[in-house]
């Protein structure tokens, strides 16, 4: 897979490594890209996206999916949301195939799978769950359990046979494999790096993965993400009217 | 495919629901719903809720990951977005039903077709009626993606992802089982630009029975 990088050779503005579980919040405006790298094979990134200034305006995975006519997300494809436009568009991806139809854990699935080990037991090696990770972070922008929905699962891939029965792929990520979202919109970005739910791994171990934003370059007509459908096409214009009407 | 023994004689409700229309009802833990495709290929789209939490509502992905399965039929448990089973698909006389789709709306209608058909009907703005009619402090916030009854969307081995004929036809039905006090909502689609309605949107009828 080829690796298209848009963002600028400049210092990242901001860095930092997930380890452990880690759950991450942030607004990042538009224009700006969010790199996610792997720093180890198996790597799973549980992502849910808002607009940060009307959060019930967020990411759809019915519109993403039917919209370009995929089961799954990659380089050039966008993210849409359920306004008929565009929050993000995945500008680079040296992994090809990302989940976004299995959800996250909860409590019951890492009890059951892991073993549900505790603060009290591991202290901070204990067992987060992925549902539980992002009403966390919602909870500290004003949003909660009531404004979840299908998250992305980046890194991982889950295939469907004719049947429609669902099998998880191991292995899929390696080390060092990437993926960069550019914003098209300010977006609430919440995440954690809690495991695939379909991973039969019986181990608990969620994978380190490095976050790094850069200021990347305004879009132009002829950007392959928004070339890549005709549908891209009109959420980018959709998108454009938004902020033509909301910016001073 | 799983017939059911239930008679519409004995039925405690029964509803048709015109194509365009929104309809909600609570269904009791233990009752029964049918949905009856009446006149063919027509796509019901479908939320529920835990009747004492709206935040507890019908969740595609957990239904998805719960079942490893895409497609909905007999024995799919209905999971809602905190882990609960809402409801059980106990009869299915069609065979397959969408949770992937998600509803129709006046803005993915622009992005997906054309601007000029912003001003089409589309289930969403039934859902907020729908949902309203509820509880009014609702609001597009707790619309999740939700079922399409009846409607055929296949996924390639390969990953792509299309709109296909409905392999429904006349009088199909759907019943299925409420684990707990839900509220359905049901948007009967009045999409024209996809075969998901078969380009002729058509009635619904919804049915209940007591345990």
């Amino acid at each position: 897979m080829d690796v298209t990088i848009n963002h600028s050779p400049a210092a990242a503005l901001f860095t930092k490594t997930l380890t452990h579980s880690g759950l991450w919040s942030a607004v990042v405006s538009r224009g700006k890209t969010l790199r996610l790298t792997a720093l180890e094979a198996g790597a799973n990134v549980g992502v849910l996206l808002y607009n940060a200034a009307v959060p019930s305006e967020r990411y759809n995975l019915p519109d993403t999916l039917k919209g370009q006519h995929i089961f799954y997300l990659r380089h050039p494809f966008c993210l849409h949301s359920d306004m008929g436009r565009v929050l993000a568009s995945i500008t680079a991806d040296t992994v090809g195939w990302h989940d976004t139809v299995c959800g996250a854990s909860d409590a019951k699935l890492v009890k059951t799978k892991y073993g549900g080990v505790n603060y009290q037991a591991a202290r901070n090696d204990f067992q987060r769950n992925a549902r539980d990770s992002f009403v966390i972070e919602l909870a500290k922008w004003g949003l909660g359990a009531r404004d979840l929905v299908p998250n992305l699962n980046l890194f991982s891939k889950v295939v469907a046979d004719e049947a429609g029965r669902l099998s998880f792929v191991s292995s899929h990520a390696r080390a060092g494999d990437l993926i960069e979202l550019r914003f098209e919109m300010d977006t609430l970005v919440v995440l954690n790096t809690c495991q695939h739910p379909l991973d039969p791994d019986p181990q608990y171990h969620p994978r380190e993965v490095r976050l790094e934003v850069f200021r990347t370059l305004p879009v132009g007509a002829d950007d392959a993400c928004r070339k890549s459908r005709p549908e891209n096409e009109r959420a980018f214009v959709n998108t454009e009217n938004y902020i033509a009407l909301r910016t001073a | 495919m799983t017939t059911s023994s239930l008679s519409p004689r004995t039925a405690v409700y029964r509803h048709v629901i015109p194509a365009g229309d929104p309809w909600t009802h609570e269904i009791k833990r233990g009752q029964t719903l049918r949905i009856v495709d009446v006149e063919g290929n027509q796509a019901a789209d479908t939320l529920f809720y835990d009747a004492h939490d709206p935040s507890n509502r019908y969740s595609a992905s957990d239904t998805i990951q719960r079942q490893a399965a895409l497609y909905l039929s007999t024995g799919t448990r209905l999971i809602s977005t905190l882990g609960d089973e809402l409801l059980t698909i106990v009869a299915d006389t069609c065979g397959r039903h969408d949770t992937l789709g998600g509803a129709c709306s006046r803005e993915s209608n622009t992005m997906r077709y054309s601007f000029d058909k912003e001003y089409m009907h589309a289930c969403r703005d039934s859902f907020i009626c729908g949902v309203h009619a509820w509880r009014p402090e609702l609001g597009k916030r707790d619309i999740g993606p939700n079922i399409n009854f009846f409607m055929n969307v296949p996924v390639t081995p390969d990953g792509q992802l299309t709109f296909a004929d409905g392999v429904s036809a006349p009088g199909c039905y759907v019943e299925l089982r409420a684990e707990r006090d839900v509220v359905c909502v049901i948007s009967n689609c009045p999409q024209l630009n996809n075969p998901c309605n078969a380009y002729n949107p058509t009635p619904v009828e919804v049915l209940v029975w007591d345990a």
